[in-house]
């Protein structure tokens, strides 16, 4: 019980949170449902970014810093390839592309920096990632490009006779959405399901184990890059739709970073939910407690947006350094 | 020790020991500065049951370890099946059939006791990413196979109960058996047990002796083991290898090993 108590006290703040702007009359229930809606919408592209970390942090233990690279990657080469043939052409090239890149970087980079301290490879994989943004721009160019998911930008209005004047809605930003829910699936699936996913668990939890009984720890990086790489298509496709493929999306990958520390690092649930929390924590900070700051402090306003998921994810670090759903950090001595 | 009479008993039924499965010959190992291993030579013979032992430090896990291939000696040989290897990976020795145990339990801890075990079977398995993703046609068949094959060692170990449970929850010395499962679905030609009656109480000793002769006379396979317990090593095996300071100080018979004076010396000391 006492374990779960911070779980508890997060929980009914955030509820409160959420629910405070509707007590205090600050706004109408439609205007909330979008806020919230949109907060959901940005938390899945998150969380897209995040299942990557905690896929190869899962399977390696490292701490993959060119996750937000690889997002940029992907989407600035499937932009590209989409200008000289059908999208979903582009789409599976690109997955191939990113397939190659786990193979380079497990035969140039994991392989020669095995039994590493955790840092050099935090440190490498830096150098991975600003090679990525750098090569990436040298490769596909360094405009802003556009990749059309084909969906109408145009908001829609739905449950027109449950709120006043209805809720907007994006078309695209509901098929991210899908497409994201999809995705975690059929990962959990792969993970839980098939032998090559007992065979990344049992790396995940014991490497010395896992060789023992013949699984080669080389094959399953490359498949867990691999993985985290379609991954990275999928979400820069996303990103690249609603944003444009532009270098900003490596920087807004960093995003990611809180949720995982929120959701902890090794669990593919906290990659979601806490991307869904960052998601809708920051818009509605952003929204209703912005305002009231501003009033309060006589500030400018704004911004808060940019610093409220580094901030709960500070918070988390004091209290459950975990994260919601990662594995108990116990140092025996 | 109870588990005696049982122990001789298996070994007067007079199970045929082979060919020469596994030979060191005169490996060195050393770790900076630090010689963990000196000029060790002896050979493991097919459905043998081989002890290691010595005092703390001894070089016993290095041993292992070297046969495992998670350490490359520095010089010497080994082979495995008459042919020479030169250093082969851990997942590389385990495709060759070596499969083993642990000290310190290394179960994946993640899941529960049948995948634990299910894990045993992946070099056994062929179907491809893309079938086993769909679950398609013969990959399924394939995972039942292996299943059926899992079942059997689960009743063979007696933890029927336990199928789904997540191992962190056994008892200590259910987990053992747990890891000795995992090694038995590897269906292996030499079977290393690290210390795997270490930290049990008697009664989970008794058992771990029932199955570490049952696993040897039931399917045959060749067991090469490493034991503090001078009780258990004497009944069980049939051959000890006595190490000292990373030197091989005797070899034979439990018998002909206990009288030996440089075993003597090294166990209980020698005066100066």
């Amino acid at each position: 019980m006492k374990r779960h108590l911070p779980i508890i006290i997060l929980i009914a703040a955030l509820l409160a949170g959420l629910a405070a702007p509707l007590a205090t009359g600050a706004s109408a229930p439609g205007f909330f449902v979008e806020v919230l809606l949109g907060g959901l919408m940005a938390g899945v592209l998150y969380s897209l970014v995040a299942l990557g970390f905690v896929l190869i942090f899962k399977a390696s233990g490292v701490f993959n810093f060119a996750q937000g690279a690889m997002v940029l990657f992907a989407a600035l080469s499937v932009a590209r390839m989409a200008e000289v043939m059908p999208l979903w052409v582009a789409a599976l090239l690109g997955v191939g592309i990113m397939v190659l890149l786990a193979i380079v970087v497990e035969r140039v980079v994991l392989r020669p920096l095995v039994n590493q301290e955790g840092v050099v490879l935090l440190m490498a994989t830096l150098g991975v990632s600003y090679f990525l943004d750098g090569f990436g721009q040298s490769v596909w160019g360094s405009d802003i490009y556009e990749i059309n998911l084909g969906l109408s930008k145009a908001p829609v209005l739905i449950l027109r006779n449950v709120f006043q004047g209805g809720i907007l809605i994006n078309k695209d930003d509901v098929a991210a959405a899908v497409v994201a829910v999809l995705l975690v699936v059929a990962l959990a699936l792969f993970f839980q399901k098939t032998a090559t996913g007992r065979a990344l668990r049992a790396v995940a939890d014991d490497h010395q184990a896992a060789q023992s009984v013949g699984i080669p720890l080389n094959r399953i990086w490359v498949i867990v890059w691999s993985v985290a790489g379609v991954v990275a298509v999928v979400a820069g496709m996303m990103w690249g739709s609603k944003l444009g493929v532009q270098f900003s999306i490596s920087q807004v990958a960093l995003k990611a970073l809180p949720v995982v520390i929120l959701g902890g690092f090794t669990s593919i649930p906290g990659a979601i939910i806490g991307g869904l929390i960052i998601g809708v924590g920051e818009k509605m900070a952003e929204v209703f407690l912005g305002p009231v700051m501003v009033r309060t402090f006589d500030l400018a306003g704004g911004g808060i947006e940019n610093w409220f998921a580094y901030v709960l994810a500070l918070l988390f670090l004091l209290v459950r350094p975990e994260g919601l759903f990662g594995e108990r950090i116990i140092d025996r001595v | 020790m109870s588990a005696q009479p049982q122990a001789q008993e298996m070994i007067a039924q007079g199970r045929r020991i082979g060919e020469v499965l596994l030979s060191v010959e005169e490996v060195s190992l050393s770790f900076g500065g630090v010689n963990a291993l000196t000029d060790v030579s002896f050979e493991v013979r097919e459905h043998e049951i081989r002890a290691i032992i010595g005092p703390n430090g001894a070089g016993k896990s290095s041993m292992l370890n070297v046969i495992n291939g998670v350490y490359h000696p520095q010089k010497g040989t080994i082979r495995f099946l008459g042919q020479p290897r030169h250093d082969v990976d851990t997942h590389e020795a385990a495709a060759q059939g070596i499969a083993r145990t642990f000290q310190n339990l290394a179960l994946f801890k993640g899941m529960n006791v049948l995948d634990n075990i299910m894990t045993g079977r992946n070099l056994r398995m062929k179907a491809g990413l893309l079938a086993q993703a769909i679950r398609f046609g013969w990959a399924e068949r394939e995972e039942l196979e292996h299943r059926a094959v899992v079942e059997r060692i689960i009743d063979f170990l007696e933890i029927q109960a336990y199928r789904k449970t997540p191992v962190g929850r056994l008892p200590y010395g259910l987990q053992k058996r747990v890891d000795l499962g995992r090694a038995l679905a590897m269906e292996p030609r030499l079977l290393l047990l690290d210390e795997p009656m270490a930290g049990m109480n008697v009664e989970e000793k008794q058992d771990m002796c029932r199955f570490v002769l049952d696993v040897n006379d039931q399917f045959g396979t060749t067991i090469v083991l490493i034991e503090h317990d001078m009780g258990v090593v004497m009944d069980i095996s049939d051959r000890v290898i006595v190490l000292d300071y990373g030197k091989k100080i005797g070899d034979g018979t439990p018998d002909e090993v206990r009288g030996t004076q440089a075993v003597i010396d090294a166990y209980l000391g020698v005066s100066h």
